[in-house]
């Protein structure tokens, strides 16, 4: 009972940055701005964040107040992969460049400015920023013991505060892209700009929100990722973005999808770890390193998966076109 | 000026423009880091890939499979495609090209054509749910980067002859694969003497290989029926289709020859005998991703691609030289800003093109305005 608990805390663990960064590109598609561009970003909302964190563990404020400088260091995240992604949102918006272009420099330029400064901040040689311990949230941050009970290893095994926002954004981007004018616009855009422009809309403000939404999502995934991780930050977020661009393809382009698809994807990247403990999965015993099969394993299955439900999807139908005022 | 009014000429003007914009920019980071050797930094930068003929071999070495994997981006950008797998495609076929070499002990040729074979295989398969499952091409390739990755490192952790201690038994227990002049001479590609002309290892027939290649694709994208078909499926798919293309074949066949291209880039380099395959659980190569900036940076014109190739080569060459002052990523953050700033290219090809025809157009008033008058009635 307890080892599903494990379980279940570390999917959620591993969810949560896929989550929020496939929200986020589901949010730049949908008003018509292919973001490959999203491990760029994931890249420097871990830099900047991490390196915040690891500021405020020298200066000991953060030791003293372990939650508020969480806040803050999501927050910085945000503002830090909003601003990047802005440098995406200018050359596929408003020059018209091929938005393949301008993603793939950026994914480029953010791990070699990470480690650039890394370095500077921290010396030559240093490229990894340590993740302080504290981040983790305990029973001891509510005043509570610590329980060896199934909910206690469930909420408390690996919980950062990355998990709730998570939740929360995921409830508040249904309400945006549903409930709301900026949503039903965002979505015109990513549709049909042109008939969205007849009717008053400005799709250049849609997409440049649309581009900001996902680099506010994707700087906070990449602080996630980084948690979830565990081992500090050194410049890379190992193909999480690329991976998030999958998972929000598996989910369709619609949020509730999305969680589903991140969730089946993070549980079958954490049964490689696991593999070994569970009795009834088979074991390979005659072959060496076998845990690449069970790395292999939610590739696989996403693509069967994906096999199965093609029919089904259906991408924005304007995504990837530059917006042109003069074609109708 | 007259040249200037082809596309292909401004584009090549458009990607120059970027180039120098982006060694500018490098080299006002070099100042901001480290402002008392910013300019020897800067001179190395720019001229170690020509240093010495070993460097100028390594920048032919790397330059191989950037080309390969560039070309294969490129090939099936011109589809409409966006091969994002070329890592995956270029780690099997480096594998196949390993694994022919010292478990069957073939010849380099042979091990060549099995890289592409399993490049191809590799490349067919997002292909081939394009075609007939819909499946977006990108997820697929990206799916089958990591489980190519897996499976290679899987088979080869279950291949002891794969590995230097099954030669040499006191030899430490590495994730790289055994040298192949150890294993199998006969399948280093062959070096015709270049390597005593030039004084370097690096130095064999693959750069050779890689531009015949290129120019091969060239020739199939623009001068035969089947490019012209591929290129309409790229334009348009239901237009080509409607024109009684046949779509989805061509979208596999496309797939597959990027894949075979970057399957023989993963052979040309690890055939070398200089280079180790080495076994790593979380990342894939970067020559694969590399390729994308060197199509980019090409237009996706194959011949283009050749030049690209060397050109990201020889300044990652001349990033060696910025250390220890400067950490050799910043020819990464270069290269970025280069491919960032192409993305202008439309812009700067508007304005190259503006500028040309206004010029064009001041001569033809010349021309025609009656001589003495030296053109000075303007028309606004």
């Amino acid at each position: 009972m307890l080892k599903l608990a494990d379980i279940l805390s570390s999917t959620i663990l591993f969810a949560i940055p896929l989550l929020l960064v496939a929200l986020g590109g589901m949010f730049s598609e949908r008003s018509g701005v292919i973001n490959i561009a999203l491990e760029g970003i994931m890249v420097i909302g871990a830099l900047f964040s991490c390196l915040f964190l690891s500021f405020l563990d020298k200066n000991g404020f953060g030791p003293a107040h372990p939650i508020l400088a969480c806040l803050l260091a999501v927050g910085i995240a945000a503002v830090a992969g909003v601003i990047f992604s802005m440098l995406l949102a200018f050359a596929s918006i408003h020059l018209k460049a091929d938005q393949t272009i301008g993603g793939t420099a950026l994914n480029m330029l953010a791990p070699a400015f990470a480690i650039v400064l890394t370095w500077a901040v921290q010396g030559q040689g240093q490229s990894t920023i340590v993740i302080p311990t504290w981040v983790r949230i305990t029973e001891a941050n509510f005043g509570l013991q610590a329980g060896e009970g199934f909910f206690s290893r469930l909420i408390f095994k690996y919980f950062y505060i990355t998990t709730p926002i998570a939740i929360l954004l995921l409830l508040v981007s249904v309400v945006v892209l549903y409930r709301t004018r900026l949503g039903l616009r965002l979505r015109a855009c990513g549709e049909h700009p042109q008939a969205a422009a007849s009717v008053g809309v400005n799709v250049y403000k849609m997409r440049y929100t649309g581009v900001a939404i996902s680099g506010f999502l994707a700087g906070i995934g990449g602080l996630a990722y980084t948690v979830a991780a565990g081992s500090g930050f050194s410049s890379s977020v190992l193909g999480y973005g690329f991976l998030a661009l999958a998972v929000m393809i598996f989910g369709n382009w619609k949020p509730w999808n999305i969680l589903g698809a991140s969730l089946f994807f993070a549980f079958f990247k954490i049964l490689s770890s696991y593999s070994a403990s569970i009795p009834f999965l088979p074991r390979f015993e005659n072959i060496k390193s076998s845990e690449y099969i069970y790395l292999m394993l939610p590739y696989v299955v996403t693509m069967i998966v994906l096999i199965l439900t093609s029919k089904k999807s259906r991408a924005p139908k304007s995504e990837g076109i530059p917006y042109d005022k003069g074609s109708r | 000026m007259k040249f200037l009014k082809k596309p292909g000429a401004v584009s090549c003007m458009a990607s120059l423009l970027s180039i120098l914009a982006g060694i500018l920019f490098g080299f006002l980071l070099l100042i901001a880091f480290n402002p008392s050797h910013a300019l020897s930094g800067l001179v190395n930068m720019t001229t170690n890939g020509i240093a010495n003929s070993d460097k100028l071999a390594k920048v032919f070495y790397m330059a191989t499979p950037l080309m390969m994997t560039g070309l294969s981006v490129a090939f099936a950008f011109k589809t409409g495609l966006f091969n994002i797998g070329a890592s995956g495609q270029y780690v099997v076929g480096a594998f196949m090209a390993i694994y022919g070499a010292v478990q069957w002990q073939l010849p380099w040729y042979a091990c060549i054509l099995l890289a592409m074979l399993g490049g191809a295989i590799w490349g067919s398969i997002p292909g081939i749910c394009k075609a007939f499952f819909n499946v977006n091409e990108v997820i697929t390739s990206i799916m089958f980067n990591w489980i190519g990755l897996y499976t290679v490192n899987l088979i080869l952790l279950n291949s002891p002859a794969m590995f230097t201690n099954y030669y040499v038994p006191q030899a430490p227990n590495t994730p790289l694969t055994v040298s192949l002049k150890l294993a199998n001479p006969e399948a280093i590609l062959p070096k015709m003497g270049m390597n005593e002309w030039m004084q370097s290892e690096y130095i064999n027939i693959s750069i050779f290989l890689a531009i015949l290649i290129a120019v091969v694709m060239w020739v199939i994208l623009n001068k035969t029926t089947f490019g012209y078909e591929l290129k309409a499926c790229g334009f348009n798919r239901h237009a080509s289709e409607y024109a009684g293309i046949n779509a989805r074949r061509n979208i596999v066949l496309s797939m597959t020859i990027a894949g075979a291209l970057s399957g023989i880039g993963g052979a040309l380099y690890y055939l070398s005998g200089t280079a180790q395959y080495e076994i790593l659980k979380t990342a894939l190569p970067a020559m694969g991703f590399n390729g994308i900036p060197v199509a980019l940076l090409a237009s996706s014109n194959p011949v283009g691609t050749i030049f690209s190739a060397l050109f990201v080569s020889y300044i990652q060459v001349g990033g060696e030289a910025l250390q220890p002052e400067y950490v050799k990523e910043i020819i990464d953050i270069i290269i970025a800003v280069i491919i960032y700033l192409s993305a202008f290219a439309l812009l700067i090809r508007g304005w190259i093109g503006k500028l040309v025809t206004r010029r064009s157009l001041e001569s033809e008033e010349k021309k025609l305005s009656p001589a003495g008058k030296k053109g000075g009635n303007t028309p606004c």
